[in-house]
């Protein structure tokens, strides 16, 4: 009980500094000194003993009563009262073992330690003790209040505990340290070049908890320094939905400032969208579609940030939703706007601050693009209960809806408004007429009788307003409306609002001359009311006076020069100016004779209608959603959003993997296949990723940010081995698991930078390698391997197949063969400027190697075998065989065959490598051999380098890839000589539409497990006795499916592993034999492809032969 | 970003205050003050005013103006969004936000304000995890820990905190497992004199009330989904299978929650409940005017409305109404110049009515325009917009919960001109 009336005492006492009288009342059960503080009468004194009191509490060893103390004191902080000479007594509690006094602490603490910086020393060394302690709660806290503790002399501790922290293993303490950053930032600004290092390392962090915070740190430490942000962009965009809300907004918000430094603008004039890329986002279903002709193609990257920050419309949150509405404005084609639409709609259901900023922004846009919100008009409807700003912001986005559609239901909306007893309301309404009359001309005339009618309202306000408005509408077309002048000059008399007055005068001045007769009869009226006028009226007087006298000198000029003599001695200086400017200027003397005679041009000239345009016209300078664009002026802070740049800046920047030259003579079209290819890759990307955000994004992140690392390795890496060009570098240290995702983005990410590295790029790629290398703490824990000749791998893949488990170790990097390689002796060869690496001159085109089997390997290296899960290998067997692709008969002598190399493509990842021989059959030289630009089908197709020349019966091999989309549809194109044109088809076979590889036999199971039902399918066969061996099933099968072989521990099963090459889809193949029958089951998701499989193994396995 | 937070009521008195960077006086506010002055109305007030030096951007809530002081650019809907949220916190934590709870519970105010932002950015928000950190109020526990001298603040980090689903806290046991969902719609509408409608839109929320043991994935579907055309989900609903689906698949957070809310737009044809025939009239002389207002049902679907009540905001020249209503009571308050009809239960056999004459100031001329009635009702077990709830499934978790939905149907802004 003694406790509990202690609460409700210290309660009473926080509440008001009066009720200390009863609450000693209640007190005789606390200890007789605290009692005696209550009692005390004056208010001053009250407050000293009171603190005696909390003394004496605080230095008891009752930890009830300490706490007490402390609560009391928290109160007296919460009502602002100065408490800061406990300071002594409560910093000795800061080590106390009660988590809610230590808190209670902290905050006191926090508070006055700038003020009592010794003192507040004196704590130091718990924190630092604390920062120690393995309750990772009590780590973060000790941090969050260490760099709370605003004093200068403990910026070094403040700087090691972050560095500390900011590896910890709890992401929560992490995220402090992020926290903790802007704090330090914010106490010592020299400490900004240590800081940005610690942001950088925390940028990487794979933990959705530590992405906000350190954004934020981001933004207010260095939010110039772009660079930093490269390598993290796609981790940001993936982890986004998984963030929590405040990180969004802000990430969100710097995600958009980077876009416009980064990608070029997508509102080209000429630019075709294209409308399948969302689809391809929805349907699982890749019928993407590549079309090479579009003029504009968004960076993949660009549409990865829209892609994943779409369904954040859909957020509880309503700055989420703003911060996405706002992306949208910036960065989206302006097709796409509209689905921010309803949410910003939906939005004006929240309370009335949410309300009125989001108006605001809406305002703003709808400006630009009224059709966007056209549908939702009534929503802007205006209640009576709204508050004014809400309301003049609705009537401003109706004006700007205002279209000859909808005018006639906008206008019938306006008159409800008019006559509301809101007056500043009805007032803003008949400006907002005024608008929507000078906007849409079919209702001037509308407008202006509705106006005129306006005039004999009664309120003031309304008439004032109305008399402003149409003096503007009048200036537009003032020859037809003579009637509402006089109309207006019949009402004068009734209107006070100066305003008003003044506006009419200056009316009846200008269009003096549709009212000859009325108009000096104002202006004699005016003449007996001058000296009872306002200024503005006033000078409208003179004005008048001016006119009239230019014009109809004959009546006006006695009255003019009486009111110019009023005006002499008027007692404001601005019309005793106005007056003697106008009087030396109309009134013809000696002394100005020249300026007289223009006075006419000069008071009488025409004059331009004002506009009447919106106050959030120029608004969208600022960018949307933030302070700047709500007030209109730039907030201090505020970051200005750049224009796009005219051409995209180097968009490998932000790609976290391993860069490798590749050594190939022939660049690549570049300018053209390019873009489009990343685009698919970016598609086929999505899908694998859709799938796996169910699952939450830690795997994801993780592979990325370990794929980071190795990137980094491997670019310092090749950088060390430039000199000699050794075309691999493996690293070892790469660790975390490697799914498939993993792997599949390892490849794609490589190839788009190897379309880049010719030999001609190289000099450029090699800058930036270095400039990469640069930022990151060289982490060279790895090792180069040296490339094996390519005789020699070629001669290991000649061997038989059954090398599948120590492949990994066996297939070292095969050096790429050099492409066109041109069989004629030494022709052009020097074109090739392979100064490295000599390229083996390959004998006979059909047993060359042209794909990178390097590239393949080199992932194989890079991740490392703990990660197990799946991993590309490469191809067990290469079929020998060619296919015709070209008679010579048709050709004209050129002939040209096909073969599948089953390598990894090294022109896109979802490309399928064909390699291509190309021979002379007639007796001259055939010129310019190359692929149509024009391709007739939907296939991507990478074409090979036009080769200038083929000397007669000469041969010469070169390499392509083609997207089969993961279908066996022909790929049709155009094979070109300088002379003729001819059609040539490839159809693919279905297992050359995979890639093989290896992944452990529980892995293998677990995969099966998830692909069953309508993924399944089988087929029981009576197997050849002479394929029963192991060695024939496995061979039969890689000879028809380019799989990899999984090792088996069971005697009769034989298990094979691939991927689609477009989607990266699993295809698991196993084979089971029971004498004298087999089993043979496909697990895939391309159901399609895996019964067609099924049909080709089934074929193999039946049929006897080789 | 928000540097500092000034609790002030509806008098102008600041009652709370609390930094969260160095301390900026509280003589800011009065910018705050100024502004509020010029407003009149508390509703009026600006939420967004700018200082020479400092944005203040406050939100006015419970009659308490919540000021936040901003020094840098910051989007203004963030710091709404979350002073909004803080008002949620206090209401959440002590059943209502008012001032004298919150000077009641000054402690726990502060040491929420701690966790919820750390130097200006938001830490922990999630009611599920502030609720484990800091223990609401509870009699019993008042007097536990006065006794046992044990605190309101946890000792360990909350397990969302870490989690992948920060909004539940693990290892939540109950005896009775019970998921209740509220099917809550209001009718957004503006009628004109005629009574035909102008602008009709339905929105609607789904509050739940989940109290399962463990981690339970309860998946919720629609008989008709396709109505639902705009919506806003809490964190825990699976966006992606909304999309595919169409149901609604989530992990809820322990207690009280909304899990959705949506918006059916005016495309669709909102149906009405009741019409209003009214008639209210000021005369040219003799100061004096008639109101006569009679309500009656239109569209509900053969439910009853109840709770009705009508609420006109009367012209400031009126000066006091003698009026007799049929049904229900009414109160007519000179000073807000609110005249409240409390009809109650909607009877279609005998319409209320409410008639009689009103008193205008003397000598004041005739208010132009009538003033419009706003209308509240209740229509229960009925969702206007024919939404129904199909079925609620429960996996992960073994026992068999108890489920419940509730349909309720309201006026929101429901506008009546005249």
């Amino acid at each position: 009980m003694l406790g509990m009336s202690a609460n409700s005492v210290s309660y009473n006492e926080q509440g008001s500094v009066e009720s200390g009288v009863d609450a000693a009342q209640e007190n005789s059960s606390i200890p007789a000194s605290i009692s005696s503080g209550g009692a005390a009468s004056s208010l001053f004194s009250a407050d000293y003993k009171k603190n005696e009191d909390l003394k004496e509490m605080l230095e008891s060893n009752k930890e009830s009563l300490k706490l007490e103390a402390m609560k009391r004191i928290v109160g007296l902080i919460a009502k602002g009262k100065n408490a800061s000479e406990l300071f002594p007594a409560v910093v000795k509690n800061v080590a106390s073992k009660n988590i809610e006094l230590k808190k209670l602490v902290y905050v006191y603490l926090v508070r006055y330690a700038e003020e009592q910086q010794d003192l507040a020393l004196l704590s130091i060394s718990t924190f630092q003790r604390a920062l120690k302690d393995p309750n990772q709660l009590i780590r973060a806290s000790a941090l969050r209040v260490l760099s709370s503790i605003r004093v200068p002399i403990i910026v070094p501790i403040m700087m090691l505990a972050i560095k500390e922290a900011a590896t910890d293993l709890s992401p929560y303490v992490r995220k402090t340290a992020a926290h903790a950053i802007q704090k330090l930032f914010s106490l010592d600004p020299d400490q900004k070049e240590h800081l940005i290092e610690v942001i950088e390392k925390l940028l990487k962090d794979k933990s959705t908890l530590v992405a906000g915070s350190v954004v934020m740190a981001f933004e207010e430490v260095c939010p110039d320094r772009i660079d930093l942000i490269h390598k993290n962009y796609r981790k940001l965009c993936n982890l986004l939905v998984d963030v929590e809300e405040w990180g969004q907004v802000v990430i969100i918000h710097m995600l958009t400032r980077y876009a416009r430094t980064q990608f070029v603008s997508p509102w080209r004039e000429d630019a075709v969208f294209d409308e399948n890329s969302e689809k391809a986002f929805y349907d699982s279903e890749e019928e993407r579609r590549v079309d090479q002709s579009k003029p504009y193609i968004m960076d993949p990257d660009h549409r990865l940030l829209l892609r994943n920050t779409k369904p954040l419309l859909q957020s509880r949150n309503t700055a989420v939703v703003m911060a996405v509405s706002q992306l949208y404005w910036h960065l989206s084609p302006k097709h796409e706007l509209s689905i921010i639409t309803k949410s910003l709609v939906r939005l004006l259901r929240s309370h009335r601050e949410v309300q009125y900023i989001v108006l605001q922004n809406i305002a703003t846009m709808s400006i630009q693009r009224k059709g966007m919100f056209e549908p939702f008009m009534k929503s802007f409807y205006v209640r009576s209960t709204d508050a004014t700003h809400i309301k003049t912001l609705k009537l401003e986005i109706l004006t700007n809806l205002a279209n000859e559609a909808n005018i006639s239901t906008i206008l019938r909306e306006f008159q409800t408004y008019v006559k509301s007893q809101d007056k500043a309301f009805a007032a803003a309404t008949i400006q907002a007429i005024g608008c929507c009359a000078t906007n849409i001309s079919e209702v001037t005339d509308t407008c202006l009788n509705g106006l005129v009618l306006l005039l004999s309202n009664r309120d003031e306000t309304v008439v004032a307003e109305s008399v402003v408005v149409i003096k503007k509408l009048l200036q537009t077309q003032p020859s037809q409306h003579s009637d509402i002048i006089k109309h207006m000059a019949k009402l004068f008399d009734n209107i006070t609002v100066p305003m008003a007055r003044a506006s009419i005068l200056w009316l009846m001045g200008e269009y003096c001359e549709h009212v000859p007769k009325i108009a000096p009869d104002v202006l004699r009226k005016m003449a007996k009311t001058f000296t009872d006028e306002e200024d503005i009226v006033k000078l409208q007087i003179v004005n008048l006076a001016a006119k009239l006298y230019l014009t109809n000198s004959k009546q006006t000029k006695l009255l003019t020069q009486y009111i110019l003599n009023l005006g002499k001695y008027d007692q404001n200086y601005d019309i005793r100016d106005r007056t003697r400017f106008i009087r030396q200027l109309i009134v013809p003397n000696e002394k100005s004779g020249a300026l007289s005679k223009y006075a006419r041009r000069i008071l009488m000239a025409p004059k331009p209608a004002p506009v009447l345009q919106s106050a959030f016209k120029d608004r969208d300078r600022f960018q949307l959603g933030t302070l700047s664009h709500t007030l209109n002026s730039q907030a201090s802070g505020y970051l200005e959003l750049s224009d796009w740049p005219a051409v995209a800046p180097d968009q490998s920047v932000r790609n976290v993997e391993v860069v490798e030259p590749v050594k190939e003579a022939g660049a690549p079209a570049l300018s053209k296949s390019k873009p489009a290819k990343s685009n698919e890759k970016f598609y086929s990307d999505s899908e694998e990723e859709e799938g796996e955000e169910e699952e939450g994004s830690n795997s994801e992140d993780s592979s990325s940010s370990s794929s980071e690392e190795s990137v980094r390795e491997s670019e310092s890496e090749e950088n060390s081995n430039d000199s000699n060009k050794s075309s691999s570098s493996q690293s070892e240290k790469s660790s975390s698991e490697s799914d498939s995702e993993k792997k599949k983005k390892t490849l794609k990410n490589k190839k788009l930078q190897q379309q880049k590295p010719d030999s001609k790029d190289r000099k450029q790629k090699n800058g930036n390698a270095v400039k990469v290398e640069s930022r990151s703490e060289s982490e060279s824990g790895s090792e180069s391997s040296s490339s094996e000749s390519s005789s020699e791998s070629r001669s290991e893949l000649d061997s038989d197949s059954d090398s599948g488990t120590d492949q990994k170790k066996n297939t070292k990097p095969k050096p790429v063969q050099s492409k066109p390689v041109i069989k004629v002796e030494k022709k052009e060869v020097s074109l090739l400027d392979l100064d490295d690496f000599s390229p083996a001159p390959v004998t006979t085109p059909k047993s060359s190697i042209l794909s990178p089997n390097l590239l393949s390997d080199l992932q194989g290296l890079l991740i490392s075998p703990t990660a197990s899960a799946l991993q590309a290998s490469s191809p067990v067997f290469v079929p020998e065989t060619s296919h015709e692709l070209l008679h010579r008969m048709t050709g004209k002598g050129l002939s040209a065959q096909y073969r599948f190399t089953r390598q990894p493509c090294i022109y896109g990842n979802s490309m399928v490598s064909l390699q291509l021989t190309l021979s002379n059959r007639t007796d001259q030289a055939l010129e310019n051999i190359h692929i149509s630009e024009k391709s007739s089908t939907g296939q991507n197709i990478h074409r090979f380098n036009a080769i200038e020349r083929l000397e007669p019966q000469a041969s010469v091999t070169v390499s392509m890839g083609v997207d089969f989309n993961d279908s066996t549809q022909t790929a049709n194109f155009q094979l070109c000589t300088k002379e003729d044109e001819f059609s040539v088809s490839i159809q693919p076979a279905v297992g050359e539409l995979l890639l093989p590889i290896t992944m452990s036999e529980a892995d293998f199971t677990k995969e099966q497990g998830k692909l069953v039902g309508m993924n399944e399918s089988s087929a029981t066969i009576t197997i050849t006795p002479e394929n029963v061996s192991s060695q024939s099933v496995n061979r039969k099968v890689v000879s028809v499916a380019n799989l990899g072989v999984i090792p088996s521990g069971q005697e009769n099963i034989y298990r094979f592993a691939g991927k689609t090459v477009s989607s990266g889809s699993l295809v698991l193949v196993s084979v089971a034999l029971k004498d004298p029958d087999a089993m043979i089951t496909i697990n895939t998701e391309k159901t399609v492809m895996g019964s067609m499989l099924l049909r080709q193994v089934k074929t193999a396995l039946t049929n006897s032969g080789p | 970003m928000i540097h500092s937070l000034f609790l002030i009521n509806n008098a102008g008195d600041l009652f709370l205050e609390k930094h969260w960077k160095s301390v900026i006086s509280r003589s800011i506010c009065d910018y705050f003050f100024e502004a509020r002055e010029k407003a009149v109305e508390p509703d009026n007030v600006p939420p967004v005013i700018r200082t020479p030096h400092h944005y203040l951007i406050n939100i006015y809530r419970e009659k308490i103006f919540f000021v936040s002081v901003i020094q840098t650019e910051v989007p203004p809907l963030f710091v709404i969004e979350f002073l909004h949220r803080v008002a949620e916190t206090f209401q959440d934590y002590f059943g209502e936000c008012s001032e004298t709870t919150i000077k009641d519970n000054v402690v726990i105010v502060y040491e929420l304000l701690e966790e919820m932002l750390d130097n200006g950015f938001p830490l922990a928000t999630e009611s599920n995890i502030l609720k484990e950190l800091i223990r609401p109020p509870t009699i019993l526990r008042s007097m536990v820990n006065t006794i046992t001298g044990s605190s309101n603040v946890g000792e360990t980090l909350p397990t969302g905190q870490l989690s992948n689903i920060p909004w539940r806290r693990a290892g939540v046991k109950y005896t009775n497992n019970e998921a209740y969902f509220d099917v809550v719609e209001e009718i957004d509408a503006i009628l004109d004199k005629s009574g035909t409608t102008v602008f009709a839109e339905i929105q609607g929320v789904i509050d739940a009330c989940v109290k399962l043991s463990g981690m339970p994935d309860l998946t919720l579907s629609f008989m008709n989904p396709r109505l639902l055309d705009d919506v806003s989900f809490h964190p825990c609903v699976r966006y992606k299978r909304w999309e595919s689906e169409r149901v609604i698949s989530f992990i809820p957070p322990d207690g009280n929650f909304q899990l959705m809310s949506y918006h059916i737009s005016a495309q669709n044809l909102v149906a009405i409940p009741i019409y209003v025939k009214q008639n209210i009239s000021f005369f040219e002389t003799g100061s004096s005017g008639r109101l006569d207002i009679t309500v009656g049902p239109k569209q509900t679907m053969g439910k009853t409305v109840e709770c009705l009540v009508v609420t006109v905001h009367m012209p400031k020249v009126v000066l006091s109404a003698n009026l007799s209503a049929t049904q229900g009571t009414y109160n007519y308050d000179p000073v807000t110049k609110i005249l409240l009809w409390d009809i109650g239960k909607l009877n279609p056999q005998k319409l209320p009515n409410l008639k009689g004459s009103l008193s205008l100031q003397s000598g004041a001329p005739k208010p132009e325009e009538n003033p419009s009635l706003n209308i509240d009702l209740k229509i229960q077990q009925f969702a206007i917009s024919g939404l129904k709830v199909n079925r609620l499934d429960m996996y992960g978790e073994k026992y068999k919960p108890f489920k419940g939905v509730k349909y309720v149907t309201k006026a929101g802004k429901f506008q009546v001109r005249t």
